[in-house]
């Protein structure tokens, strides 16, 4: 006579390593694997805080990606222990992973000793179709959506870096979108700043860009300021944010948001443009240089031309906002690695690009201090940027 | 013998070239030989004495030289010189 099933259970529970979850509590980060083998709706009820999700149905397939090494200690849970020996058992028998063990009672059991569970952020059902293409990206998925969602992210600008960067950073799925731009569309801005449309010139553009993302996705909140930034209001403005993508078009601008940034300790997106020629940078406090340490001072203003009187080709800023919002996004969610310490230059002509290594400066008189040293009523103070702007000129 | 990119905001100094040979053995030495073949450079790259002007970035290949040797960074036949300002337009 065959065996029953729970005879099949009983002895192959016999044959697989079984460890308590004490022992899962005290080895955990210490280059164990924990994969969860639950079906989704159980590990977005909440899972083990350092775990991996490998629902049992999808095992064989998707194991190997999501333990990285097979010599490694893995260790499989699910919510009595039934499941994840038998997983584990697969493992050990069919794929030959040599250090496998299940633990004794599941998630029930470790929850009853008190252990932390950690609950995700899920998405609704809109959502998971909204964002599908993420979420079957692995670097993404639904930790990294729940991130991106999550998140708050500021433009300076929505001219023409910040109209294409604000568009897809929207269509990603960044949670909160502040828009800084005190200027009118004008017509002369439409050649490249698709955010904006003919009907809307000489409405402000943070109205504009509002009505753009949320026709294109309600999920992101977006927060106008109508102003120009500076030393008065850029302390207040940017603290909270995550991330903040430059695209000013000044230099004053420029330096007053590194200070501030440096002091904050939020990493700033930059990119700029000029003709066929753009720049691209991720400076993170204290994690790589400042924009500072690239650029000690600003250029005369002969050196320093604007678009409005040099020129920019349309397409351009779009390519340059399009590689910023790739920053963010890599950012936000942990993954890849962000441009930090290199400066990426594009030439559109020639179709290059160039890649150069930025230091950071020893001496930078921002970056170099500890912002934890900088008193109370240094914070917020700027010297006038305009004035050693224009004496640099 | 070394090849000098050049930045669109000095292009017109060096009739439109996008980059231009220039002769030398270090850093200095190639960016005045550019100098003296273009002289509207002189005072965009060069300080009254004769220093590099600090918002002038000059990379050896994909080294900045300022934490190389600076003007005296040896230049090798090769070697690609980018003369870089900032550049602040969005």
């Amino acid at each position: 006579m065959s065996p029953s099933g729970a005879e099949v259970i009983r002895k192959i529970r016999e044959q697989v390593e079984e460890v308590d979850p004490a022992e899962v509590s005290e080895h955990l980060g210490n280059g164990v694997v924990l994969v969860d083998v639950r079906e989704s709706e159980e590990w977005d009820r909440g899972h083990i805080p350092g775990a991996v999700h490998v629902p049992r149905g999808y095992l064989e397939s998707r194991v190997d990606a999501a333990v990285g090494d097979r010599n490694k200690r893995v260790i499989l849970y699910c919510a009595s222990g039934q499941r994840s020996a038998l997983a584990a058992h697969t493992l050990k028998e069919l794929l030959g992973y040599p250090n496998v063990a299940s633990m004794t009672g599941g998630i029930t059991l470790w929850k009853d000793r008190g252990y932390k569970v950690e609950v995700p952020k899920t998405l609704t059902t809109e959502q998971k179709e909204r964002y599908s293409r993420h979420l079957l990206l692995p670097e993404v998925g639904t930790e990294g959506q729940a991130k991106l969602l999550d998140a708050k992210v500021l433009l300076l600008g929505a001219g023409g870096l910040g109209a294409p960067t604000a568009l897809y950073l929207a269509a990603a799925g960044v949670g909160k979108l502040g828009i800084v731009d005190d200027d009118d569309v004008d017509l002369t801005n439409l050649q490249r700043q698709v955010i904006h449309t003919t009907g809307r010139i000489g409405t402000p553009k943070v109205d504009s860009a509002e009505a753009t993302i949320a026709a294109l996705n309600p999920d992101v909140e977006v927060v106008k300021y109508p102003v120009r930034l500076d030393a008065s209001n850029i302390m207040e403005i940017i603290d909270g944010y995550d991330v903040i993508v430059d695209g000013v078009d000044n230099f004053p601008t420029r330096y007053l948001l590194n200070d501030a940034t440096v002091r904050l300790g939020i990493p700033v997106v930059s990119a700029s443009i000029l003709g066929f020629d753009g720049q691209l940078a991720v400076f993170k406090p204290h994690d790589g240089p400042c924009y500072r340490c690239l650029y000690p001072v600003p250029p005369p203003a002969e050196l320093a031309p604007s678009c409005g009187a040099n020129g920019v080709l349309g397409v351009l800023p779009g390519t340059m906002g399009m590689l910023q919002a790739t920053e963010v996004i890599k950012l936000v969610t942990g993954i890849g690695e962000p441009l930090v310490g290199r400066l990426l230059l594009y030439e559109a002509l020639g179709a290059t690009f160039t890649e150069l290594k930025v230091r950071r400066d020893p001496q930078c008189p921002i970056c170099s201090r500890d912002p934890s040293e900088i008193a109370d009523e240094e914070m917020g103070v700027f010297p006038d940027y305009e004035a050693f702007c224009a004496a640099a000129g | 013998m070394p090849l000098v990119k050049i930045p669109v905001v000095l292009r017109q100094s060096v009739g439109g070239a996008k980059e231009v040979d220039a002769d030398g053995g270090d850093v200095g030495a190639v960016l005045r030989s550019l100098a003296d073949q273009h002289p509207d450079l002189q005072s965009q790259l060069f300080g009254p004495d004769g220093s590099l002007n600090r918002y002038v970035n000059v990379y050896l290949n994909d080294e900045d030289v300022r934490v190389l040797d600076g003007l005296d960074t040896t230049v090798g036949e090769s070697d690609v010189l980018n003369v870089l300002p900032a550049m602040a337009g969005g």
